[in-house]
């Protein structure tokens, strides 16, 4: 290890963020630039009979307004996923529906104006004329019989049907089971919330025909390809897509969204730069949401307590139209994640893909992961239950045990990746040293009797990150229409200082600092003199963005691998300046010295010096010390860890406080154990908030009714302890910095530790599932009956 | 923030304010804005004019008078919540005021504003029908006084009338009142209350001599509660029969339902919030 891995290095990009002078999309302010405001539809479902925008274009200060049939020439949004080895029957937005509307806040409309105000102005003076067609909001009801058909080209509403293991075995194994344990599982719907939303500023260049694009975007690369090849049908390189400081995306912006390319559309019209940026309700309706799956689950035990069969399925609701990667996530994001970290012997999952009149359902923080743990820590507990066996017994019969690994799990569920590395035990074991077990099952028996009502619940999970390889992951894998690889340039300039861009694409993750922990580590130079530079197109690698908790494990390895390459060169024009042969050189410390004699040794800044002049190099090496690496790994990482939640329930209102939270988590090697505990805290706060607060809710004619802040619970600081992390370290064999990678885990971790929690603590009322969020409504009612 | 087109004067008296207003009905008072500009934002209220008073420091005090408290329409959550006055002299209304939304909301928003809007899910009617408070009006022919008994009529309603200005809050000060407390059951997104609860009350020989019961967030707009004060006044105070007259909250009231909680939860919470708020008085 060297001076800078491993250390609580403090945040490159921090003090730009705390004195405000970051440039978020809204800051951006380009001359002559107008503002576009989108008309959205008041219906979930319902044909766009006629829009007279007459009265719109009459106000001062409008410079025009245009309906979907303005635009007829540029193509829908492309889903970028195909559910592996199935039909999916695609639909996508479209920059502004056409036809008709298969939710509430889909855009039909659009003015641009001199000013936001005049804009939003003429936009209340457009009238759309629809006729209203009836509307489903329940995946379950969307695929009965006769329910209202939201598109030509999916039967029952049934965008895709996808599976993976071994229905026959499973079933069979359930039949010998000693007990068998069935529960309907149900993942409500999230809704992102970052604190910036979405926007989006379009320029063009007539004469070039070259757009710039500035936006909201988890992945300029990847958004940049789809809007270019997929939407205008132009070579890529006729765009550059620049992300500004991105306040937040917890998924929602990995995605191609309409309002995107209806900017640039808009500004090639009229040849001037033009800006959208969505209010806080916009976001709420017509921003991606998350989750939203309905789960049918039979688990089958011996009466020892282990498992001998899994069954899982689940209907997922997809929204209107379909997102970016929308299939992947109840699929391959989910089914393959469901042996958790047990040595399940037999495992299902079917699942559908459904079509609803709600917002579109994609990617959230751990996408299809959390959905996974939850199905697998809660059939843990209800095993337990039935079994009257304590829930750490039946976890620990069924751990995947150190001598297993690679360990590859049953039935093909993960389509031949094998679990990397890991100790399963060990955290469990690192977190009952923090939390004394025992002492707190006679705490719980005694506050019982005193009306008190205490639960504690553990989540002894596994999660992946940075899913690869490209070819698995890929068309004709798993369905996902491109490459998981990631890259990474290195330029030592001729002063020494480094200038590392990478094509993944931080949005407050912390991302600009571990890069530069690690040039700076593995170069030998201070930390100060490493720049990251990143979410430009123009400049940096191609490269597939942020997202997947895969910027350390794929994108840090690529730049690993781009600084060996520095690292080669330097020796040999190292051992060129010492006149040494190279391998008689060694590279250490930011030094090249001849073996045996280290006073004789060229610095790194001296070597890019010359490498940089180049009047003398070796034979054969070309001037500059520049390269760049493509890492494309093996597998996918496997995190894993154990969560405790311990909270108290209140009888007399059924309110949930969350008086302890502890996890040891083990991610791998940590770059930057400050960074990695932050994004802990945050992933948990998210998921607590799943099991107890946040849902996304439509009522039945499809308007949402949790479309703002004062109805949809995000967390805050007062309703959660103090968190008490540690972590075990595993190292991954998938990548050499040994990395696994920490976005998600908090997410993926916690909310069914703080679900069986709650169960535990209501067990005395014979309750033994709820669905989330846990409100105190729905937990007095339990208490009541 | 995107509303519709306004206008705005920032006014130096009240005259002015009051004259402004007579001119439409379309014309808004502006005071602490923590209401109305959420409105405005979402269109929802689109004002003409904005008339603003919030430099008219006269209405910024809080005072004791001997037989009353006067607190200036003006005063902020924070002033409320945090003085002595009121905290010695009417708990319940620092209570409530303290529990008012987040520090921002405390610190701009004021009494005034909040009692003339009338939110039904407010926290300081509860605790103002508690504490029999008197609310101080002026409108062009003049000033007048409406007691808090009479102030609450509706749905977003009040005895203000058109062109009336709230310029003062009146507590009597007296043992009841000073024995007084607000709690409140918070709906997790909005932190307005599912139930808030004001109570007032007196005792004697362990007896409850007199007490007023003021429920928040519960109907469509803020009540007293007649059915509690009845089962309560003259009896033992003692934990059996506290929940008794507890049972007794909302009776024949309708309560409010919606995507958060049920009717049937609201009035079983309205039980154990008055419950909670008399035990602590007691
Ligand atoms: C995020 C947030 C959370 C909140 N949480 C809570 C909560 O938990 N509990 C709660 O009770 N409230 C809550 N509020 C509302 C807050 O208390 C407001 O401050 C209050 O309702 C209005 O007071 P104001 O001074 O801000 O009035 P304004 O918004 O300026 O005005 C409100 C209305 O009253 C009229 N008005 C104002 N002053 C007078 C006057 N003196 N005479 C006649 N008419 C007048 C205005 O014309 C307007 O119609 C919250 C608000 C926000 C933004």
């Amino acid at each position: 290890m060297g001076k800078y891995i491993g250390e609580s290095v403090l945040r490159k990009e921090d003090p730009r963020l705390v004195t405000g002078e970051a440039k978020y999309l809204e800051d951006i302010q380009l001359s002559g630039m107008v503002h576009a405001v989108v008309k959205r539809s008041d219906y979930a479902h319902a044909k766009i009979k006629n829009i007279d925008t007459s009265e719109a274009e009459k106000v001062p200060g409008v410079i025009g307004v245009w309906t979907g049939k303005d635009f007829e020439d540029v193509n829908p949004m492309p889903c970028a996923w195909q559910a592996g080895g199935v039909d999916n029957n695609a639909n996508t937005p479209r920059v502004l529906e056409i036809d008709k509307v298969t939710f509430t806040g889909q855009g039909v409309a659009v003015v641009v104006a001199e000013d936001r105000n005049i804009a939003e102005d003429a936009s209340s003076k457009i009238v759309v004329d629809y006729e209203e067609l009836p509307t489903v909001v329940s995946a379950e009801e969307a695929i009965k019989p006769g329910a209202p058909q939201l598109h030509e080209n999916a039967p029952n509403n049934i965008c895709m049907e996808w599976e993976c293991g071994n229905q026959e075995g499973t079933e069979k194994a359930l039949g010998e089971a000693d007990v068998v344990v069935k529960e309907q599982l149900v993942n409500q719907r999230l809704i992102p919330s970052s604190m910036e939303p979405r926007g989006a500023i379009a320029d063009y260049q007539p004469a070039t025909e070259e757009f710039t694009v500035w936006m909201t975007s988890q992945a300029p690369h990847v958004h940049r390809l789809l809007a270019t090849a997929f939407v205008f049908g132009i070579p890529e390189t006729k765009m550059r897509v620049i992300a500004a400081h991105v306040g937040g995306g917890f998924g929602c912006k990995i995605f191609l969204y309409p309002e995107y390319c209806l900017v640039a559309a808009l500004a090639r019209k009229i040849e001037r730069p033009v800006k959208w940026m969505e209010t806080r309700s916009e976001n709420f309706a017509s921003t991606t949401h998350g989750r939203d799956h309905v789960t049918q689950i039979e688990v089958g035990a011996k009466n020892d307590g282990t498992i001998n069969s899994l069954k899982v399925t689940t209907v997922a609701n997809l929204g209107g139209t379909l997102s970016t990667i929308a299939p992947g996530i109840p699929t391959t994001l989910y089914g393959r994640l469901l042996s958790g970290t047990y040595k399940f012997p037999n495992i299902y999952c079917g699942v559908k893909g459904v079509y609803t009149n709600t917002g579109m359902v994609d990617a959230y923080r751990g996408a299809g992961r959390p959905e996974a743990t939850y199905v697998v820590e809660r059939a843990l507990d209800l095993v337990a239950n039935k079994l009257g066996m304590d829930v750490l017994d039946v976890r620990r019969k069924n751990f995947i045990q150190t001598n297993q690994f690679p360990y590859l799990p049953a039935d093909g569920i993960t389509k031949g990746l094998t679990y990397d590395s890991g100790d399963y035990e060990k955290p469990l074991n690192k977190a009952l040293q923090m939390f004394n077990y025992g002492n707190f099952r006679e705490e719980q028996k005694r506050a019982r009797d005193e009306g008190k009502y205490l639960g504690v619940g553990f989540s002894t999970y596994i999660e992946a990150c940075g899913v690869a390889p490209s070819a698995w992951i890929g068309v004709g894998g798993e369905g996902w229409g491109a490459g998981l690889w990631e890259s990474a340039n290195i330029r030592v300039h001729l002063t020494g200082k480094v200038v590392v861009t990478t094509g993944s694409s931080p949005h407050g993750q912390g991302t600009e600092t571990t890069m530069a922990q690690i040039a700076a580590d593995e170069l030998g130079i201070p930390y100060e003199d490493v720049e990251v530079k990143y979410n430009d197109t123009l400049g940096t690698p191609f490269g597939y963005g942020t997202y997947g908790s895969r910027s350390a494990a794929v994108g840090g390895a690529a730049l690993f691998n781009a600084v060996q390459k520095v690292k080669q060169k330097a020796v040999r024009i190292g051992a060129h300046m010492l006149e040494a042969s190279p391998d008689d050189v060694v590279f250490e410390d930011g030094k090249v010295s001849v073996k045996g004699s280290p006073d004789q040794a060229k610095t790194i800044q001296e070597i890019a010096g010359a490498a940089a002049l180049g009047y003398s190099l070796p034979e054969g090496d070309e001037p500059f010390l520049d390269e760049t690496a493509y890492f494309d790994p093996p597998n996918t990482t496997w995190p894993f860890g154990t969560h405790i939640c311990v909270v108290e329930v209140e009888k007399d209102t059924g309110s949930v406080m969350v008086k302890k939270y502890l996890a040891v988590d083990d991610v791998g090697n940590v770059v930057n154990p400050m960074i990695v505990d932050g994004q802990i805290h945050g992933g948990i706060a998210q998921g607590v908030a799943q099991a107890l607060w946040e849902s996304g809710e439509y009522n039945e004619s499809g308007q949402l009714v949790s479309g703002s802040m004062m109805d949809y619970a995000i967390p805050r600081t007062d309703c959660l302890p103090s968190f008490e992390l540690d972590r075990t370290v595993t190292p991954s064999p998938t990548n050499p910095l040994g990395v696994k990678g920490v976005g998600e885990t908090g997410t993926i971790a916690s909310t069914p530790a703080v679900v069986n929690a709650v169960m535990d603590a209501l067990s005395p009322f014979g309750v033994t599932h709820l669905d989330m969020p846990l409100t105190s409504q729905k937990i007095w009612n339990a208490i009541q009956s | 923030m995107y509303p519709a087109e306004f206008d705005y004067v920032k006014v130096s008296s009240l005259e002015e304010a009051i004259s402004l207003k007579q001119q439409g009905d379309e014309n808004s008072i502006l005071a602490g804005g923590h209401s109305l500009i959420p409105a405005m934002k979402l269109r929802l209220s689109t004002p003409k004019k904005l008339i603003d008073i919030s430099g008219l420091n006269q209405y910024k005090n809080i005072s004791n008078n001997g037989s009353h408290i006067s607190i200036g329409a003006l005063c902020t959550h924070k002033q409320c919540a945090e003085s002595d006055v009121i905290q010695q002299n009417c708990p319940a209304l620092s209570d409530a005021a303290s529990v008012i939304g987040d520090p921002h909301v405390r610190n701009k928003g004021t009494i005034g504003g909040a009692l003339a809007h009338s939110d039904p899910q407010a926290d300081y009617p509860g605790a103002i029908l508690a504490l029999n408070a008197t609310m101080v009006v002026k409108g062009s022919s003049g000033g007048r006084t409406i007691a808090a008994d009479d102030y609450f009529t509706g749905l977003w309603e009040t005895a203000l009338g058109e062109g009336e200005l709230l310029t003062e809050i009146r507590i009597p000060v007296n043992p009841m009142n000073a024995n007084s407390c607000y709690v409140k059951f918070p709906q997790p997104a909005s932190r307005y209350p599912y139930v808030g609860c004001g109570v007032a009350l007196s005792s004697s020989g362990g007896n409850c001599s007199d007490i007023r019961v003021g429920f928040s967030g519960v109907g469509e707009w803020a009540f007293r509660d007649a059915g509690i004060e009845n089962a309560l006044k003259g009896q033992a105070l003692n934990s059996s029969s506290i929940a008794a007259a507890a049972e007794k909250a909302a009776e024949g009231k309708a309560v409010l339902s919606d995507h958060f909680v049920s009717e049937e939860y609201r009035r079983a919470m309205s039980k154990v919030f008055a419950k909670r708020a008399i035990t602590k008085v007691s």
